[in-house]
């Protein structure tokens, strides 16, 4: 479904700030893969993720999403067919318009926007039956402005917009790092249902060492750029949380330090 | 203040209730501060004043609405395009204009239409040109409330309020600043042109200071009824335009100067924009002294 052939990208090149993001990066993900990504300070998990939606340009290397070369897309082209979280809850929804708005907005991912009316009954009624799976009571609430929301709901509709037309791939950034933890867990499950419903390719980006190895099929490990663990099946089946940290030791020749890593 | 007045102050008002919802698309739905608005107001005028004097006014506030959409247009490809900074962008656009303008008023400061058919003369009724001009803010408002309930209305407004996220469903929110800023300046140049055809004439400077008369009528409409929903708010806008004109046809009559016509209007924006601030400020001060009493 992505694939990824050498992508690198370096940030201030030529001046003594010059930072190797992404080193040759060579990945390959299979329809319905759900990736975790793991990693310490710095090791480019971020610009992985913004490098494939888009938000600048890689140095070198091709994209390739559903056979589709996107490397040259714009952001707004590629979020087509990718939808995504960020961990601030704030970042995915428009807080001066209602849910419902909200939606609507979402449900047009890749129409032509014209000039006939935003939101018809048959849409609000979607979106209503769309939010009671949710389970928060947000569905006697479509004309609430989103603004009014907690992070916890706003991340759970955040969710809901990007799979609303079922994307080709899915991009979750520490989406519920910044949520209490009652909250976190809520998100992550409604995560896991909606992905497993819609078999949708999954990266996920997490500081929960255990998460990691619980969500998906596949757990990615990166550093200084470069992807330095790719495990799956059997190996991935049988490890555990200080198994982890011993390959990464291995792998890398020095400690894990993510200053926000949650080792158990 | 007499009745007279009154109704001239209202027949204004409703023309550059016009102009207040230009910025009101601009200024509040995509929180841009445009001010393109001083010279399209201008261009507007000068467009319709030159085609009415020739005989077609109605083809001019019809050319007036097509020059503002070019320039609010020129705005969002020096904001988007050239990634020029919202500010600077309007204000390079409101410069260049200043001589486009003289070129459309065949480099003459003034063009009077006396003695010429227009928008005002159709009926000599007493109440006619508060018809005309109420018809068509009617109109305008109907339109900007249903365009803003369609999807391409909904995703301009989005623009304005989380870009990031527009982005991420797919939308291009460069061409929806083209549209926004392009539609905010033609309702603009709209009311420029129909201001030329009411007072039967249009002068270079006429827009000076048309970004903070727009201000502070939006403001003042919105203080006194709200912005709760579109519709009101636009309802709001309209309203604030004509409390604005009674105003200051009000301190007129009480002998001000119009001189300091412009120096009143600032007054106004700097309250209402900073009337929060200040509450906040007399807020503090008074716990601060309750504070001193308990201890």
């Amino acid at each position: 479904m992505l694939e990824l052939k050498n992508v690198s990208k370096t940030f201030f090149p030529n001046t003594p700030n010059e930072r190797k993001a992404l080193v040759d990066i060579n990945l390959h993900l299979a329809p319905g893969d759900f990736v975790t990504i793991i990693g310490g300070n710095g090791a480019g998990k971020s610009t992985l993720f913004n490098s494939i939606a888009g938000s600048f340009l890689i140095d070198r290397g091709n994209i390739l999403l559903g056979g589709k070369n996107i490397t040259f897309l714009h952001d707004y082209q590629r979020a087509r067919t990718i939808g995504r979280l960020f961990q601030d809850p704030l970042k995915g929804t428009a807080p001066n318009m209602t849910i419902e708005e909200n939606l609507a907005m979402a449900y047009l991912r890749g129409m032509r926007k014209g000039v006939h009316f935003g939101i018809s009954k048959k849409d609000s009624e979607f979106f209503r039956e769309q939010l009671a799976e949710l389970g928060l009571g947000l569905e006697d609430r479509l004309k609430t402005k989103m603004g009014l929301l907690s992070g916890g709901q706003r991340q759970a509709v955040t969710l809901m917009m990007a799979t609303i037309v079922t994307p080709k791939l899915l991009l979750l950034d520490e989406h519920t790092a910044a949520l209490d933890p009652a909250t976190a867990e809520k998100v992550a499950e409604l995560t896991q249902k909606i992905v497993a419903r819609g078999k949708i390719t999954t990266m996920m980006i997490t500081h929960n060492m255990q998460q990691s190895l619980d969500c998906g099929n596949r757990t990615i490990m990166m550093d200084n750029g470069r992807v330095i663990l790719d495990l799956q099946g059997e190996a991935r089946a049988r490890l555990t949380v200080p198994d982890l940290l011993e390959l990464f030791k291995d792998r890398s020749h020095r400690e894990f330090d993510n200053d926000r890593m949650m080792l158990s | 203040m007499s009745l007279f007045a009154l109704q001239g102050a209202v027949e204004l008002g409703l023309i550059y209730a016009l102009m207040s919802l230009g910025l009101f698309v601009s200024y509040r739905i995509l929180d841009i501060p445009d001010l393109t608005v001083d010279s399209s107001f201008t261009l507007g005028a000068a467009v319709a004043a030159m085609l009415t004097v020739a005989g077609h006014p109605y083809l001019g506030l019809g050319l007036a609405v097509a020059a503002g959409t070019l320039a609010g247009c020129l705005t969002a490809f020096l904001q988007t395009k050239l990634q020029i900074q919202p500010i600077l962008a309007g204000i390079l656009s409101m410069t260049a204009l200043y001589s486009i303008n003289l070129h459309v008023m065949d480099g003459k400061a003034q063009v009077s239409m006396l003695k010429t058919a227009s928008l005002y003369t159709l009926s000599s009724g007493k109440f006619s040109k508060l018809l005309v001009s109420g018809a068509i803010l009617l109109a305008v408002c109907l339109m900007l409330g249903f365009f803003f309930r369609t999807q391409l209305g909904l995703c301009i407004r989005a623009t304005g309020d989380n870009e990031d996220m527009v982005r991420s469903s797919s939308i291009n929110t460069e061409r929806m600043k083209f549209i926004g800023l392009g539609l905010a300046n033609a309702l603009v140049a709209l009311s420029g042109g129909m201001l030329a055809q009411y007072q039967n004439f249009a002068d270079l400077s006429m827009g000076i200071g048309m970004v903070v008369i727009g201000l502070a009528s939006l403001i003042i409409g919105e203080v006194i009824f709200g912005r709760p929903t579109i519709p009101r708010n636009i309802l709001a806008v309209v309203l604030g335009s004509i409390i604005y004109r009674t105003i200051i046809a009000f301190v007129m009559a009480r002998g001000m100067s119009p001189n300091d016509l412009k120096l009143i209007s600032a007054a106004i924006v700097v309250l209402a924009i900073s009337y929060p601030a200040i509450l906040q400020k007399v807020r503090v001060r008074k716990l601060m002294k309750e504070a001193k009493l308990d201890a």
